[in-house]
């Protein structure tokens, strides 16, 4: 193509500066962009060399930091990993997460979520701590596919930007907590599950879940964590039922 | 630690509505077909219907099928009504549940009926 280097697309970019602005905006951008550009390039060419305040997360380019999640056309993705060619002609609405309170411009406040990730005692607890000297805690491969893809994901919160149950109540675990729960509940080497059980059998842990399934197709990672949930409802139900026959072994 | 929530009763209806979703996948369009299409083309005479209750099995296979198809349209119900905000949750829930109860009561009676009645 004779004028592949003056192809342009415009922008249409969700603006909140708290300090200047009574509500949030669009403002649009027009960028010159390549075949081979992503959104989230054309936020930096924007920063760079049209509006320099303009606010957004990222870090690693390559969808493993998971930190630039945002809405791109109404569907929650992750800019570094979406391409302007995709989106062409345009005008592309690009908006900060679903969901979350924004902080400023593209930016969203995570501390809710992080909570929520922290309290599921997101590491593995051993049944009994071996002292270094005594090795490492096997595990056979069928025991590490178990959990494996639960633990692929990169906390870029696209599925509570998708999860209208969420959207609907805040207070909802949500799908990427769940994942999280599902990958040390299902891994051999943990002994956790019943702390971790106890956390969700409320109406703001699992059963806020109406199986949408939207977190799944949102995820970038392909985590399913739809499925994760749906799991976790099966033993949250039958614990609903059979916790007067289980052994306490609580002090 | 923090103490653990308070548990919900959502999971009785999720396990009544997950076990007509099974049914319902597996015979629903069988008796779709059946009822919807094969009996209305040749009706039976409904001495000749009534009789297919009297085998205590088919009695029930009808006792599994028909309340759990209903407390899976329930269920779905109930869902629907809570994300439109159609109203406050306790009238919502009585709404949809209290129908599957009541259509589960009636079956069950009328089963009865059938089975041990003249």
């Amino acid at each position: 193509m004779a004028d592949r280097d003056r192809l342009t697309i415009e922008l249409w970019i969700l603006r909140y500066r708290p300090a200047q602005d009574e509500e949030p905006h669009f403002v649009s951008y027009t960028v010159t962009y390549t075949e081979e550009m992503s959104v989230l390039e054309a936020l930096q060419s924007i920063k760079d060399e049209q509006d320099g305040s303009l606010s957004f997360r990222w870090s690693c380019r390559m969808a493993i930091c998971g930190s630039c999640g945002m809405m791109i056309d109404g569907t929650p993705k992750l800019a570094c990993s979406t391409f302007l060619r995709d989106l062409a002609p345009g005008p592309v609405k690009i908006a900060p997460l679903e969901n979350f309170p924004i902080e400023r411009d593209l930016v969203v406040t995570v501390a809710d979520f992080v909570k929520k990730i922290e309290s599921i005692y997101p590491f593995i607890m051993p049944k009994e701590t071996k002292p270094v000297e005594a090795g490492e805690y096997l595990q056979t491969p069928a025991q590490m596919a178990a959990y494996e893809p639960f633990s692929d994901c990169i906390n870029c919160m696209l599925c509570y930007a998708a999860c209208p149950q969420f959207g609907a109540n805040p207070d909802f675990i949500g799908p990427g907590a769940m994942a999280l729960l599902q990958r040390y509940n299902g891994d051999s080497r943990d002994a956790g599950s019943r702390e971790r059980l106890d956390l969700i059998h409320g109406e703001d842990g699992v059963w806020s879940c109406t199986a949408v399934g939207l977190c799944s197709e949102a995820c970038p990672k392909l985590v399913d964590p739809a499925n994760a949930v749906n799991q976790n409802k099966t033993n949250s139900a039958f614990d609903f039922f059979l916790r007067g026959l289980r052994k306490e072994n609580h002090s | 630690m923090t103490r653990p929530p308070k548990r919900t009763i959502a999971p009785i209806f999720w396990l009544l509505f997950g076990a007509g979703g099974m049914l319902s996948a597996l015979f629903g369009t069988g008796l779709v077909i059946v009822t919807g299409f094969l009996l209305p083309a040749s009706p039976p005479s409904y001495q000749a219907a009534a009789a297919i209750l009297h085998n205590p099995l088919a009695g029930l296979v009808a006792l599994a099928t028909i309340p759990l198809f209903f407390w899976h349209g329930a269920e779905r119900l109930f869902l629907t009504l809570k994300d439109m905000r159609a109203g406050p949750r306790p009238l919502l829930a009585l709404i949809s549940y209290g129908a599957a109860a009541v259509g589960t009561l009636v079956t069950i009676l009328l089963i009865f009926l059938m089975e041990f009645g003249s």
